[in-house]
């Protein structure tokens, strides 16, 4: 089938995935509102309580990624539509489908315990992921934004989702006033690119910026407004203050719902931007990128290391991910950006499987997250220990796992574009990340627990065990056969515009 | 798994040879390793709670054991009786083809970087079957035996477990088409031997065994590892095929091959227990009896005799290579040969018997007589595996002697025995053949591969153009003293064992019984094998000569023609190079007269032996004040060989990592990490103090950063 975006249906084809989770979005609603939720008292989280709208929801999301399969066997002609139809865009989606699956997957326990409003916080997570989706395929600023704050909203929402918490009411709140001033800058930057280039729309973009056209003034101050904006969403230091605390406060789901999939969208976004319509700007922004990338995994891997509590270390882990992600996009080029699709899958499935056993572990609401919560626990739940023991080693970067492979191909394409001193922090920083993830691992595994009963109350529902089972099965396969996955990342990133070739790298 | 078939088996003469779920044979031992060790597993989690509550896990009697100690029984040597059995029906099938070319069968990649890649294949032909047959059919009689020997130990089933996984991984080294397969294979056999010399870990002494059997096999490990680098470089390749089709274009005797060839020989010495890496052996008998028989006599110990006579076409082409090989096999055939005469436990005289005769098959596979080498390893795995089972059912009866009566007394010490005979009619006879195959007498098994190495000596060293005749004439004369002390030790042992008065105790003696059936079956199959195996090789010299009973036994040189697809290419290098090889022994006589001699020179030791030892008075171990000086003294000390290695390199080494963990570990390294990572932590304390909690300090901050960015964007 061929897609020449000269009728609207075909904009309808080429967003069959997004409408799918649209529409489902709002079944699930809807289905949620005809059922008082609080009836049930105890029961089987994973058929009681809203249970039957997880399950409605992860449909949808099924039917989203049938659909995504589906355009595989679709063309599109010419690069200009608003909507693009290519291998990157598709891949993308892959990520968010799989995240909002097993975010759905480790919110039964929770929602069920919490007794949080079913229909919407499933409906909320569709609805997010709906909008990361156009992020991900968006060739206009516009349809960018657009998908930005459809994401946003839901995810503010999501955050104050657990009304009886008032952490979780106080984290909303602070994301919604910082992210609203950061949109500012945003789209500001969106407003200047127009101004420099007349257009919006990215491929456009390009070829003026490539031409000489575009005012090379108001160019760059729009460029560095759009990397703002961008590094609020991914948390990029400095502009990551609000994500410990949010992070901290928000629902677990929801955290790791934010910490894999919202990044992911920021950065696969940023990545096509700045690649498709910036790129022959390079010189201006790599500098930025190159001291973003550096300041961000220095500083969070060194924040990381004081925290003790497990929930915030994981939040300023994700901060340093970002980091090692920023390096890819500085680098620029094929073997970078392949890497940082692998990267932010591998990332998306053992953040959310770390998460998954942070729910199980820490029982009724957010308690027991501190590092001490976490002794003996190997012995007592082995399967969930050796799991979560994965999950940090593949976290930390451990062959053998997923994680070492991705850093492996992060590297690569640093190296790649000769950025050495990049390559050094990288490696430098993932150094100190052994310790803090290896901490807990060492409380699990050598120490004993403070009581004999301490984890007899830990939880792990059917739903979950699948998310575990798929997760860690996935990070082992992609650490010893990582060959299909890499190929497959490799076909995604040849439809993305015109890459850079070898840009001399900075200060090196 | 659909196998994908090069070189498909080109028939030759006969019918073409179609492989039988050959992946199978490996995998059947790998299902019971899975199987046991999961049992083992649970019976661990059992006799554990049983400790945490207490007590300690009750095994109760034979009828109402746990399943855990039940199902081991079946699955253990079941699964091995079903390898056996598909080998047998590849062996029949490969039989009747009389196939010239291997059959490499391929199941996937294993790895692939840049231009090397190693398949997982396994490579049938007649080298690997002959071996295959050994391991599987001696292994499953040896499992048949441990479940008599095994059954009343705590750790039966963990036993099993480790058995069958040595069983898979000694079938991958014999059946992988590829050396770094065939290393796979040589790594796993020496953890699963370091797992079972140190199966009773409990006991210091014996898991520092297991310790030094595992160090002193890296140091031959390390020769393989440059032997495949080597080959690497030169080749680009490392599977079997290629390598053996493009070897003729290395120089003969050239620098290149000769290093590789070395380098393979420190390998297999460092696994086969030559000089000077024997030491780990003796000391591997603190492992199980039946273990010992596997392992360290029949199977594991030869990968170093199958290296060489696999890669014969190397070793062919480096003269000095093979040179080596023979002349350090006939100085540990005859070094291990002295020791064992004075050694007083079974098991040791059984261990350094081992040594010395894998000294033969290295003199063997050293003078180009591959075939000759991989016989008496056939022949060496028949009766060493029933000596070291008879002496397992000898320990087994003293060992429940000692129980019943509550002494403390060594059940392995040949003093503490004597008389046995009256006790362990069946053990006693089989082993009788056994020793009489190995001290090499007419018409034994024993007898027709060792008489064939000693020739092939002779006829190698009298080669027309033969490279170090003297030097082949010293190893001529060494092995056959070598086989003379053979016969005389392994007299003395079974004199000690089982003739003259019993020394075990009055009461004792009492207690003193045959093993069950389980155990002496496989002994009483075994004897035959020790018996007639021979009978397979016969050299055309000998089997129209007396030997032959003038062509009356039904005799052929068969392994000779069978292995010959494998050994001609090394024989035709060496016929191009060396010339035809002699007609007659260093000083004269033909292959027939020099037969004769040899055995009826091992018939005299034996009867001397008996007249010498059956006049000696022995008194029990503990009694036992007779002193030995001299010569005698530094035998029963082994030379003091593993003291030198203590005090020179052991201690060295030690002081050595003393220094660099006391002084420059804990001194230097660790006191500067520990400062660097506090200085970490609290730079990361420092910059989380902006962390306010406040949203208007979080703005404030973005807005800095905000500002830097822009300032940064319009300065350059």
């Amino acid at each position: 089938m061929q897609l020449d975006f000269t009728q609207p249906l075909d904009y309808w084809w080429a967003l069959l995935p997004e409408i799918i989770l649209c529409v489902f979005g709002m079944i699930v609603l809807i289905a949620g509102v005809t059922r008082s939720s609080l009836e049930e008292e105890d029961g089987d989280p994973s058929f009681s309580h809203g249970a039957h709208l997880g399950w409605l929801a992860l449909v949808g999301v099924l039917l989203a990624g049938i659909a995504n399969g589906w355009l595989y066997g679709v063309q599109e002609v010419g690069d200009t539509s608003m909507i693009a139809v290519d291998g990157f865009r598709l891949f993308a989606n892959w990520i968010f489908l799989v995240a909002a699956a097993l975010t759905i997957l480790i919110s039964f326990a929770y929602v069920h315990r919490q007794r949080l409003q079913a229909g919407e916080f499933y409906s909320l997570i569709l609805l997010a992921s709906a909008g990361m989706m156009f992020m991900g395929g968006a060739r206009d600023l516009i349809v960018i934004f657009l998908g930005l704050e459809v994401m946003s909203i839901a995810v503010y929402a999501l955050t104050a989702f657990n009304r009886h918490d008032r952490k979780s009411a106080e984290a909303g709140l602070k994301y919604f006033l910082l992210g609203a001033f950061s949109t500012g800058f945003f789209l500001y930057g969106i407003a200047l690119v127009y101004g420099a280039s007349g257009s919006t729309n990215i491929t456009v973009i390009g070829s003026s910026v490539s031409e000489g056209l575009a005012s090379p003034g108001l160019l760059s101050v729009a460029i560095a407004l759009l990397v703002i904006g961008f590094g609020f969403k991914v948390s990029a230091v400095p502009f990551h203050m609000w994500t410990p605390d949010v992070y901290e406060g928000a629902p677990a789901p929801v955290t790791a719902f934010m910490s894999a999939s919202v990044k992911a969208a920021g950065f696969v976004a940023l990545l096509r931007v700045f690649l498709v319509a910036f790129d022959a700007s390079y010189a201006t922004w790599y500098p930025i990128m190159w001291w973003l990338a550096a300041i961000t995994m220095v500083g969070a891997n060194l924040m990381a290391l004081v925290q003790s509590n497990v929930k915030r270390m994981l939040a300023y882990s994700s901060i340093a991910h970002g980091g090692y992600l920023l390096v890819a996009v500085t680098a620029a080029n094929q073997s970078a950006a392949a890497g940082l699709l692998f990267y932010l899958l591998i990332y998306t499935l053992m953040n959310i499987g770390a998460f998954a056993v942070l729910i199980g572990v820490a029982r009724h609401s957010e308690e027991h997250m501190r590092v001490e919560d976490y002794s003996g626990f190997g012995w007592s739940r082995p399967v969930l220990g050796v799991v979560l023991t994965i999950f940090l080693l593949s976290l930390a970067g451990f062959p053998g796992t997923g994680g070492f492979i991705g850093k492996i191909y992060l590297l690569q394409g640093a190296a790649d574009a000769e950025l050495w001193y990049l390559s050094v922090i990288l490696v430098l920083t993932t150094l100190i990340s052994y310790w803090y993830y290896l901490r807990v691992a060492w409380f699990m595994w050598m120490k004993d627990s403070e009581a004999q009963d301490q984890h007899d109350l830990v939880q792990a529902p059917l739903p979950m065990q699948l998310a575990l089972l798929a997760t860690v099965a996935f990070i082992l396969y992609t650490g010893f056969f990582p060959g299909v996955t890499i190929d497959l990342v490799n076909d995604s990133v040849h439809g993305l515009g015109n890459i850079s070739e070898l840009v001399p790298g900075f200060m090196e | 798994m659909s196998p994908l078939i090069q070189g498909d088996g080109q028939p030759f003469g006969g019918g073409e040879y179609e492989p039988l779920v050959p992946g199978l044979i490996l995998l059947l031992p790998l299902l019971g390793f899975l199987a046991n060790g999961i049992l083992a597993l649970v019976h661990a989690r059992a006799s554990a709670n049983a400790v945490r509550e207490g007590g300690e896990l009750d095994l109760g009697g034979r009828a109402d054991r746990p399943s855990t100690h039940t199902w081991p029984t079946w699955i253990g040597p079941g699964v091995m009786g079903g390898a056996f059995f598909l080998t047998l029906v590849n062996f029949a099938g490969m039989f009747d083809a009389q196939l010239h070319e291997a059959v490499v069968i391929s199941y996937w990649t294993w790895m692939a970087t840049g231009t090397f890649a190693v398949e997982a294949a396994i490579q049938l032909d007649q080298l690997s079957m002959i071996m295959m047959m050994v391991v599987t059919g001696v292994g499953f009689l040896i499992h048949v035996f441990s479940v008599g020997y095994m059954r009343d130990d705590p750790g039966y089933p963990r036993y099993f477990a480790y058995l069958n996984l040595f069983v898979f991984f000694m079938l991958v080294l014999v059946m992988g088409a590829s050396y770094p397969l065939m290393f796979v294979g040589w790594e796993g056999v020496g953890l699963c031997s370091y797992l079972l010399i140190g199966f009773w870990f409990g006991d210091r002494e014996k898991s520092d065994a297991g310790k030094k059997a595992f160090i002193v096999n890296r140091i031959g490990d390390f020769g393989f590892l440059v032997a495949m680098f080597l080959l690497f470089v030169e080749f680009g390749t490392l599977d079997f095929v290629p390598i053996f089709e493009e070897a003729e274009a290395l120089v003969y005797g050239g620098g290149l091959v000769t290093a590789i060839t070395l380098f393979f020989f420190l390998g297999a010495a460092g696994k086969s227990a030559q000089m000077p890496l024997y030491v780990w052996l003796p000391d591997a008998m603190a492992g199980p009896t039946p273990v010992s028989a596997l392992i360290h006599a029949a199977t594991m110990v030869t990968a170093g005799v199958y290296l060489v006579a696999r890669s014969s076409v190397l070793f062919a082409l480096s003269p000095i290579g093979s040179a080596t090989v023979a002349c350090v096999g006939a100085i540990t055939a005859l070094f291990a040969a002295t020791i064992a005469l004075k050694q007083n436990d079974i098991k040791k005289v059984l261990a350094y018997s081992t040594v010395s005769q894998l000294g033969y098959m290295f003199v063997a596979v050293g003078v180009g007589a591959y075939a000759a080498g991989i016989f008496h390893l056939m022949t060496h795995a028949f009766f060493k595996a029933l000596l070291f089972l008879g002496s397992g059912a000898v320990i087994h009866a003293m060992h429940e002697a000692y129980h019943q009566t509550h002494r403390q007394a060594d059940p392995q010490d040949m003093r503490n025995m004597g008389g046995l005979r009256a006790h362990m009619p069946i053990t006693w006879a089989t082993m009788w053949i056994a020793t009489l195959a190995i001290a090499g007498i007419w018409p034994f098994a024993g007898f027709f591969s060792k008489d064939e190495i000693i020739w092939q000596i002779a006829a190698f060293g009298g080669a027309e153009a033969a490279a170090f005749p003297i030097l082949y004439t010293m190893v001529w004369v060494i092995a056959l003293a070598a086989a003379v002390l053979t016969a005389f030790y392994m007299t003395r042992l079974m004199l000690m064992t089982f003739h003259g008065t019993n020394r075990t105790g009055e009461k004792e003696s009492g207690y003193l019984n045959e093993a069950p059936a389980t155990m002496w079956v496989p002994l009483a199959i075994l004897a035959p094998l020790s018996l007639f195996g021979g009978w397979i090789n016969v050299p055309e010299a000998l089997q129209t000569s007396w030997a032959g009973l003038s062509g009356a036994l039904p005799t052929t040189e068969w392994l000779h023609h069978w292995l010959e697809p494998i050994t001609e290419q090394a024989h035709h290098i060496q016929e191009v190079n060396l010339g035809e090889l002699g007609h007659t022994a260093p000083f004269g006589g033909g292959e027939v007269l020099w037969a004769f001699i040899s055995t009826s020179a091992a018939l005299l030791v034996v009867l001397a032996a008996v007249r010498v030892v059956g006049s000696e008075e022995i008194r029990d171990a503990a009694s036992d004040e007779s002193r030995l000086s001299g010569f005698g003294k530094l035998l029963l000390n082994k030379y003091y060989v593993d003291e030198i290695y203590d005090r020179f390199i052991v201690n060295t080494v030690r002081r050595k990592a003393e220094f660099f963990w006391k002084v420059v570990d804990v001194g230097i390294i660790d006191r500067f990490l520990n400062a660097l990572g506090w200085v970490t932590k609290g730079v990361g304390w420092g910059v989380s103090m902006f962390q306010t909690g406040a949203v208007n300090t979080y703005a404030f901050v973005l807005t800095v950063g905000a500002l830097i960015v822009l300032g940064l964007s319009v300065l350059t």
